[in-house]
């Protein structure tokens, strides 16, 4: 039985279980490799994906759940050539050490800009409470979220 | 109050009603308390209200200005203040849960300024910081004590019992003077609580006298001879400071607790607060040790951890000595009563069935398969969303809960599960708690209901929720509205209480 959904705004048909996690379903049958498995239980936050522009975590939602709906990973973001406003932003603060975490981090922070492009510093801190960075780049991380959300804003304005 | 009267022809009249309502042939009082309960049951909430709006009205006005103003004081040096005696108020406070209701998320500790939803309309807690202009910093601590014995301002005006004076009354003399000095050792902070937003004609204080002729019994704590200094401490602390049936007790149509049934379970900020009498729902039935534990930890292995609004209370109370915890926990055991055999034989293969807790910890690549479900989305959803940290087997308080265990899943009232599976467990800001993500965005309400259902069915022998479905709906859109905050993290309390405050803030 084929699942149908949009993956980065394409129409795609997924054949995986129903009970499939998204995010073995985005990585194995789609070879979007950008959502990453931490630990596969929720708690920390590299496999986080946008599904209707809300935040997810992809390891725990079933291939079920998604029928219909819209998947953004982090290639929807842009692309190596045309990166994006949150892929400029993290490229530009450096905000990457070993980088697992770092498409989860976009992710949420993509969410949450786009549901509150005047989030304050302790709403993305809070929406970020959820993804975890081994290495200690949060400060830059953070740095990298409030540079988009300028670069957001002023392109907001320009338009 | 503009002008202090001479109270002395009120406050016999007040005496004599009072006589009157408290007679012991008349039993006008007990026949009023009852006939509210009575009609709040049977939710003719409105028929109450109106037939004692008029009462409440008629008694008010006897007792209008029975209150004196007390004068302002000089601000207390906060070097003056005796450090055993703060430190004893900080524990305290924490009893009191003070700060849950007196500090905005995130804001300054004390300031007040919370909105505080009630049936009634929107009260908001004031500034009790040593602030000589916003605060209670010109209260003397006569004016405290009265506050808290009898629920009247420095201004002589009567307080909304949300402020719960009905039980803080029983607090002794010298831990009120203990909880004063804590709080004049406090940060100052000038900030005006806004107004409150009540039906009429509640916005008008006086009333406030007739509800306290009904529901209002001022006086101090007395020990029971015939039972232990444990429980007589615990109750001391449970029905006083710790005021429990603030949201453990039900609640008749005017706001007050129904006293016949007390610990029957109750609501908090849009959470069951559950029985904790006789009728508590946990499968395994608590005892003092796991009482006692738990309101330490705020977790405990056959029980899970602890949320809401009840993260606070555990968060604020694991701060408490020993010996307070002990008693606490004695006195809501001996409130719960001995689990009849059956129920403890049934709790008791429980435990030996369940690994949780005990269990090394399993991940999801290396876990029994759950058997594939058929037909059945509930199945399907709980072995996707659920099964890698609830079946796993790894122990509390970082692995999920055997639903077997799960006093949510077990409850009449589905309402926890549904905020828990909603909006999960939100992380504690820079420091370890147990984590459960939120699943608004996974779950359409139909996913809901079906995998509500099937956990009801799978995990429990009770019957099925009914009107699920609404209620479900309802949550989400927020018509009933939910507390959310990190499992056992008082993300409200001042540092010295266990939380940090946030310096990041940016308002």
């Amino acid at each position: 039985m084929a699942t149908g959904l949009t993956v980065n705004g394409e129409a795609v048909e997924a054949r995986s279980d129903p009970d499939t996690p998204l995010l073995y379903v985005l990585r194995d049958e789609l070879g979007l490799n950008g959502a990453k498995y931490g630990c596969g239980l929720g708690q920390c936050g590299s496999c986080t994906v946008m599904v209707d522009g809300e935040a997810v975590l992809s390891c725990l939602m079933p291939l079920l759940t998604v029928e219909g709906r819209e998947v953004t990973t982090v290639e929807g973001l842009g692309t190596l050539e045309e990166p994006g406003p949150m892929q400029r932003a993290f490229i530009a603060e450096n905000a990457a050490q070993c980088g697992y975490c770092i498409p989860g981090m976009m992710m949420r922070a993509q969410a949450t800009l786009t549901a509150n492009p005047d989030a304050k510093e302790v709403e993305i801190r809070q929406a970020l409470e959820y993804n975890l960075c081994r290495c200690g780049t949060h400060m830059r991380i953070l740095r990298a979220i409030r540079r988009a959300q300028d670069e957001m804003r002023n392109a907001t304005e320009e338009a | 109050m503009n002008a202090v009267r001479d109270n002395t022809a009120f406050r016999r009249l007040v005496a004599a009603l009072n006589r009157m309502l408290a007679h012991p042939d008349l039993a006008l009082k007990g026949t009023i308390r009852s006939a509210v309960d009575w009609l709040s049951m049977r939710k003719s909430r409105l028929l109450g209200g109106l037939g004692l709006a008029g009462l409440l009205v008629l008694a008010g006005a006897f007792v209008w200005a029975a209150e004196p103003e007390i004068d302002v004081a000089e601000p207390v040096d906060p070097s003056s203040l005796d450090p055993d005696l703060v430190e004893e108020g900080a524990r305290l406070a924490a009893v009191g849960n003070c700060i849950a209701c007196h500090t905005v998320p995130g804001g300054e500790a004390f300031a007040g300024g919370l909105p505080l939803p009630t049936p009634f309309g929107t009260i908001h807690s004031t500034n009790i910081t040593p602030d000589p202009e916003t605060g209670i910093g010109r209260w003397s601590e006569a004016a405290f004590r009265r506050s808290l014995h009898e629920g009247v301002a420095r201004n002589g005006s009567h307080l909304y019992p949300a402020f719960p004076y009905t039980h803080y009354t029983l607090t002794s003399d010298e831990d009120v003077a203990a909880l004063y000095a804590y709080l004049m050792s406090r940060t100052p902070v000038e900030k005006t609580a806004p107004e409150n937003d009540l039906v009429f004609p509640l916005g008008f204080r006086p009333l406030l006298a007739g509800w306290k002729l009904l529901y209002f019994d001022d006086g101090r704590f007395e020990p029971v001879a015939a039972e232990s200094d444990d429980w007589n401490r615990g109750a001391y602390l449970a029905e006083g400071l710790g005021h429990c049936s603030g949201c453990h007790t039900p609640r008749n149509a005017l706001g007050a607790t129904i006293d016949d049934e007390h610990w029957a379970g109750g609501e908090a900020e849009g959470w069951t607060a559950y029985a904790i009498n006789e009728s508590n729902p946990a499968p395994v039935p608590w005892d003092t040790d796991a009482l006692a534990f738990y309101l330490r930890h705020g977790w405990h292995p056959a029980h899970g951890v602890s949320r809401g609004p009840m993260a606070e209370v555990t968060g604020n109370l694991g701060r408490l000595p020993d010996s307070d915890i002990h008693a606490i926990a004695v006195y809501t055991d001996a409130v719960m009563g001995e689990p009849d055999a059956a129920r403890q034989t049934a709790a008791d293969d429980l435990l030996a069935a369940v690994e949780n807790g005990r269990g090394s910890g399993q991940s999801a690549d290396t876990m029994a398969a759950i058997p594939a479900a058929e037909g059945d989305r509930g199945a399907a959803l709980y072995a996707g969303a659920c099964a890698s940290c609830h079946s796993a087997g790894r122990p509390q308080p970082y692995g999920g809960l055997d639903f077997r265990l799960s006093t949510a899943v077990h409850s009449d009232n589905p309402q926890n599960i549904i905020n828990v599976t909603l909006y999960g467990l939100p992380p504690a800001d820079g420091a370890a708690s147990p984590i459960m993500p939120a699943f608004h965005g996974v779950l359409s309400d139909d996913d809901m209901v079906a995998l509500m259902s099937y956990m009801r069915e799978t995990f429990t022998d009770e019957p099925a929720w009914e009107g699920l479905e609404e209620r479900v709906a309802d949550t989400r859109s927020g018509a009933h509205h939910v507390s959310v905050r990190p499992a056992d993290m008082i993300e409200r309390a001042p540092g010295n209480l266990g939380a940090e405050e946030q310096p990041w803030r940016q308002d």
